[in-house]
């Protein structure tokens, strides 16, 4: 479980996230969507407690990130960047990694045959291609075993068979009764891979909802995508100040959905204006 | 629903945890073992060089003679290399990213710095011990015949070669914090080669030994290694307090600033 309580980030000028409330629950995929720039990352590292929020709070299993007992064994992440040390080994980087952790070091010999990095483990890192870092970025979300999963862009870079790989694994991991957290752009890997979705742009919540429900009557995923982010570029215009059901104040509680649905059906009709 | 473990780990994780990862990060990179090698064998060197060239003092310089303080002249270079592996301890994970996946494990930044400085700081400090021992043996024997020869037994000798070896652990440190403030390799290796070679140097030509002998190099020069203490600069027990308070500073405000900032 996920709670993520009115978050805000500035940076200067930028506000990259502005009073974000959702959460994810476990046993599903959920998709955190929306456009570059949205803010998908920024949320993303502040429920890591890498970047502080200026207002707002995020909770994993009910604690902020730094009051976890086992941070690697309750919370693993797949983050933007690389985040190893081009100089050490995939070896190396998970050892340490367990050994901070709290988790056996037989563990990472474990990861590393999961995601097929076995025959490399000794070479430097950053020898790796794209998609062999992607690899070793998710051996080490998975070092601990842990309940919670947050994976940023993760098919970035990827080649089709390794985009399909982790598609399985995202709903693998699901259905093992473990949390989910996946952003993308792509809206077509989101209507193969999710099954709830958190849909944002310029950093506010638009839409807090099951993929099933976004494309009902019809609708493809990709239309209700324009349709909600169109919706918001015109919010960010003030020129529809009346337009808040599914913005700011909404909390992102199972029993708003069908009100941030009807909000999503409104929004084209308010574009034509 | 299965794998998942819905029991929560007893215990917690901490200072133990990082302390352990952070040597397991340090002895996997290359550049670590390179770098102290580099330092024991310039300094290695650089005393036995010095003390083959020492002459046997005229008569009114034989009271002030220190052969002690002209075997230990590779300090100057050990502590380069090591205030900069120092440096990179810390803002190697900033230009790499992996200070993400640090901080994933061990969320709390003091605990963190406090466990790079610990298992930095006793590798240094082991590492300057022995080398400071090795380089005084082997550069009292390359002394020509004639040429005094001092003992480890001698007064203020061991004092000095221990604290000079001392230095090399905290200016480790010092590199560390140092590293910490900035998050950024040049400009934090260039504050560092700055504190310890350029402005004392600048100082010392313009205002003498007023100012400059609170620089550490001159601390470890004139104030550490030196058997006979000098005259105008600071007594050994002092310099070596005042670079713990260097460190101490440098590495508080490195922890409060790591806290502050977004990562
Ligand atoms: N460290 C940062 N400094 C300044 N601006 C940032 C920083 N991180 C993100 N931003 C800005 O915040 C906004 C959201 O970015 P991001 O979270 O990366 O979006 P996304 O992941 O959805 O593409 C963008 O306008 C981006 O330029
Ligand atoms: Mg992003």
């Amino acid at each position: 479980m996920i709670e993520v309580q009115g978050l805000t980030k500035r940076y200067g000028p930028t506000t990259a996230v502005e009073a974000l409330s959702f959460e994810v629950r476990p046993g599903a995929v959920t998709g955190f969507l929306g456009p570059n720039g949205s803010g998908k990352s920024t949320t993303m590292r502040m429920i890591m407690g890498l970047d502080r929020p200026d207002e707002g709070k995020a909770l994993v299993a009910g604690r902020r990130y730094g009051e976890l007992r086992w941070p690697l064994r309750e919370v693993g992440a797949l983050l933007e960047a690389r985040t190893f040390h081009p100089g050490r080994s995939a070896r190396a980087h998970l050892t340490a990694l367990a050994a901070g952790g709290g988790i056996r070091p037989a563990r990472v010999d474990e990861v590393l045959a999961a995601v097929g990095l076995s025959g490399v483990a000794g070479r430097r890192a950053g020898t790796y291609s794209l998609g062999m870092a992607q690899r070793l970025g998710i051996a080490a979300a998975l070092l601990g075993d842990p309940g919670v999963l947050l994976f940023d862009e993760p098919v970035n870079g990827l080649d089709p068979e390794g985009v399909r790989w982790i598609r399985e694994l995202m709903k693998s991991l699901a259905a093992e009764g473990r949390t989910v957290l996946l952003s993308s752009h792509l809206i077509s890997e989101m209507a193969l891979t999710a099954d709830h979705l958190v849909v944002i742009g310029q950093g506010r919540l638009l839409a807090d909802t099951t993929v099933r429900e976004l494309t009902t009557r019809g609708r493809s995923l990709e239309e209700a995508f324009f349709a909600l982010t169109g919706a918001s570029a015109d919010y960010r215009g003030a020129a529809h100040p009346t337009y808040r059901g599914a913005t700011a104040d909404h909390q992102g509680t199972a029993a708003d959905h069908h009100e941030v649905a009807s909000a999503i059906d409104a929004a084209p009709e308010r574009n034509d204006r | 629903m299965t794998a998942v473990t819905a029991t929560a780990p007893t215990g917690h994780h901490g200072f133990a945890h990082a302390a352990r990862m952070e040597w397991i990060k340090l002895r996997s990179l290359r550049s670590t073992a390179w770098a102290l090698l580099l330092t024991v064998a310039g300094m290695v060197a650089i005393g036995v060089v010095t003390m083959a060239n020492t002459k046997v003092p005229s008569a009114d310089k034989a009271a002030a003679f220190d052969p002690t303080n002209n075997v230990l002249a590779g300090v100057a270079l050990g502590q380069l290399v090591v205030g900069v592996l120092g440096v990179l301890v810390v803002t190697g994970e900033y230009t790499s990213g992996s200070i993400r996946s640090t901080l994933a494990a061990i969320p709390d930044r003091r605990t963190l710095l406090t466990a790079k400085a610990a298992v930095y700081g006793t590798l240094t400090l082991l590492v300057g011990e022995a080398v400071a021992l090795v380089t005084f043996f082997a550069g009292r024997a390359a002394l020509a015949d004639g040429v005094p020869r001092p003992g480890i037994g001698d007064p203020g000798v061991l004092r000095a070669v221990l604290m000079s070896g001392a230095y090399l652990g905290l200016i480790g440190l010092l590199g560390i914090g140092i590293g910490a403030l900035t998050r950024h390799t040049a400009s934090a290796i260039a504050t560092l080669v700055g504190v310890t070679f350029v402005l004392p140097a600048v100082n010392g030509g313009i205002s003498g030994p007023t100012v400059a002998k609170f620089f550490p190099t001159m601390i470890a020069g004139n104030s550490l290694a030196v058997a006979k203490p000098v005259s105008d600069m600071l007594s050994p027990w002092t310099g070596f307090a005042v670079l713990c308070l260097y460190v101490a500073v440098v590495l508080g405000a490195g922890a409060r600033l790591l806290a502050r900032r977004d990562a």
